[in-house]
């Protein structure tokens, strides 16, 4: 019995030990953003002090912080939108019709490198004057989310019986009918899960709006990265903007908790 | 009008297999297959973005990289880097994984965390690290000083520079290769572990000869996931070093965006990104080869 309670503390002190990285990489950063710039380049750092919300504050004001996060949510939500909207009945093809193929095309555009998509997209962007719109980018972020919801959803589909289905089809209903009226509502928690996977992959996305973005459109990430370009670097600045921008991702995250592993190994499980 | 709404559903359901992906077909081949074929046509062509033409150069800029040594270096970085990431992440998850695999107060408190290192914005994360991992003010060389070692130069070196980045990289995906391995612990079946236990195998034994080759076609999915993403590390690179300090981490992948981005040198630029393309697509080759191989035995 007492070595079992022995057994017990030693296992849990483990489990600590393994989740204070995780959990100090994020305190560390909120802590960061709550100190002034002269504490924050403090050495040893500075574990206790009088929190301020300065930087929070000039994060809004002085850096426009705002516009980025309307521009990262517009792109974000406007791209997972459009890849539900052609990707639902393609990946609901896919899973009905083993049309293979298709999928590993998919797959192929998944493991293409980001890089070897900017080129020509700059160079077809500046000649159509599409360089720091929306449209530029909202087109460029489906690369990422299409693949991400067909994916996800394919393993949903299948796992929607097909005896509903084909219960509506021998009342008469045609099969464009049966995949909104049964097939959709009935795969609502999948389409739910794979469209807030398919925000925080859109919303994390770095690459593309480095390049591609500008003033009016800069997302969150990009504006992130700026205050490490303002000739002096602004760590307090840093920490309140990452807090800010990592947030909402951290939100969501925890709704999809159960299904996100799920969701991101179903490419490699079937590839 | 009805039988018009008729004939057009039942036009639809014929051919339900063609329609209902053609929107995907069409923006895939946009935004996928355009720009790929683009990029193989510029590799063949000598052009500087808003400097005249392109002009075809036949195989020259594949030449070219084969006799450039920071293609070789990027290269070296590439291999350097994804190998010793991808074996930690691997090896780790898989060991974090047997631990928790059991049931107890605070699992799902454990599992949560463990989702935010790889859903968090990248660039954000990477900010914060390269904070920490200042050799002067960082909190790492405080850290290290604390259980009495030498304080490191982190970034600063080259050195040390990939191991550091190799840190971030671990720190960020071990948790998911852990969460993939723990889902896959959880569904295999007990009996063999029963019988185990009443033939007196030790832990060690258990892992080896049980765990290990139940659990290997899910290490293999997590190899293959993880890889996709770690041969083209862009954001954790590309915000802590930039490739620096000279050339020390600059990965091929990078160096093939600088060369188009930085220094518009287009035609290059292209010829390294298909390289890397296929690199990683005989990687992944390679890798399914293994796992049919492994599951055929």
């Amino acid at each position: 019995m007492k070595k079992n309670i022995i057994y017990k503390i030693l296992f849990y002190i483990g489990v600590v030990i393994l989740i204070i990285p995780p959990i100090f990489v994020f305190v560390w950063m909120i802590m960061i953003g709550l100190k002034t710039g002269v504490q924050n380049i403090e050495y040893p750092p500075l574990f206790i002090f009088k929190p301020t919300l300065d930087n929070f504050k000039a994060v809004f004001q002085q850096h426009n912080f705002l516009q980025y996060l309307i521009n990262s949510f517009i792109i974000a939500t406007s791209a997972t939108f459009i890849s539900l909207l052609i990707g639902l009945p393609a990946a609901y093809s896919i899973a009905r019709y083993k049309q293979r193929k298709l999928s590993v095309a998919i797959l192929v555009a998944r493991m293409t490198p980001f890089v070897s998509y900017l080129l020509p997209w700059y160079i077809l962007f500046r000649r159509l004057d599409l360089i720091d719109t929306f449209t530029a980018m909202i087109t460029t972020h489906l690369i990422i989310t299409l693949p991400m919801i067909i994916w996800l959803m394919i393993a949903f589909f299948e796992g929607v019986p097909r005896a509903l289905e084909e219960a509506a089809l021998i009342d008469g209903c045609a099969r464009s009918e049966t995949f909104l009226r049964i097939t959709i509502p009935l795969s609502m928690n999948g389409i739910i899960t794979s469209a807030i996977i398919s925000f925080i992959f859109s919303w994390n996305q770095f690459l593309f709006s480095l390049i591609l973005s500008g003033p009016k459109t800069r997302t969150v990430p990009v504006a992130v990265y700026n205050f490490m370009s303002y000739g002096k670097i602004d760590w307090a600045g840093i920490g309140a903007a990452a807090t800010i921008i990592v947030f909402p991702v951290l939100v969501f995250a925890f709704f999809v908790r159960n299904k996100i592993v799920e969701g991101l190994t179903r490419g490699a499980l079937k590839g | 009008m009805k039988r018009f709404k008729e004939k057009i559903l039942s036009f639809v359901d014929n051919h339900i297999h063609i329609i209902f992906p053609a929107p995907t077909i069409i923006a895939l081949f946009v935004v996928v297959i355009f720009p790929i074929i683009y990029n193989i046509y510029m590799s063949f062509n000598k052009w500087r973005i808003g400097l005249g033409s392109p002009k075809f150069i036949g195989l020259q800029n594949y030449i070219d990289a084969f006799s450039d040594p920071r293609f070789w270096n990027g290269l070296k970085v590439m291999f350097f880097f994804s190998g010793l990431s991808l074996s930690l992440e691997i090896v780790l998850g898989l060991l974090i994984a047997v631990y928790l695999n059991k049931e107890f107060k605070g699992s799902s408190f454990v599992q949560t965390i463990y989702i935010f290192p790889f859903a968090a914005t990248p660039v954000a994360i990477a900010l914060i690290w390269r904070i920490m991992l200042n050799p002067q003010i960082g909190a790492l060389n405080y850290f290290l000083s604390l259980i009495g070692l030498p304080p490191s130069l982190w970034i600063s070196s080259a050195k040390t520079v990939i191991l550091s980045l190799v840190l971030v990289d671990v720190w960020k995906w071990t948790p998911m290769i852990t969460l993939i391995v723990l889902a896959g612990l959880k569904s295999l079946p007990k009996d063999p572990y029963e019988a185990a236990v009443i033939d007196g195998a030790s832990i060690p034994q258990v892992f080896y000869h049980i765990t290990l080759p139940l659990i290997q076609p899910v290490l293999f999915s997590a190899l293959v996931l993880r890889s996709l993403d770690n041969l083209k590390e862009f954001d954790i690179i590309y915000t802590i070093t930039q490739g620096g300090p000279g050339i020390a981490s600059e990965t091929l992948y990078l160096y093939s965006y600088k060369t188009a981005f930085s220094f518009f040198n287009c035609g290059y630029g292209s010829t390294l990104i298909i390289i890397v393309f296929l690199l990683v697509l005989i990687f992944n080759l390679i890798i399914n080869k293994i796992r049919y191989k492994s599951e055929v035995l």
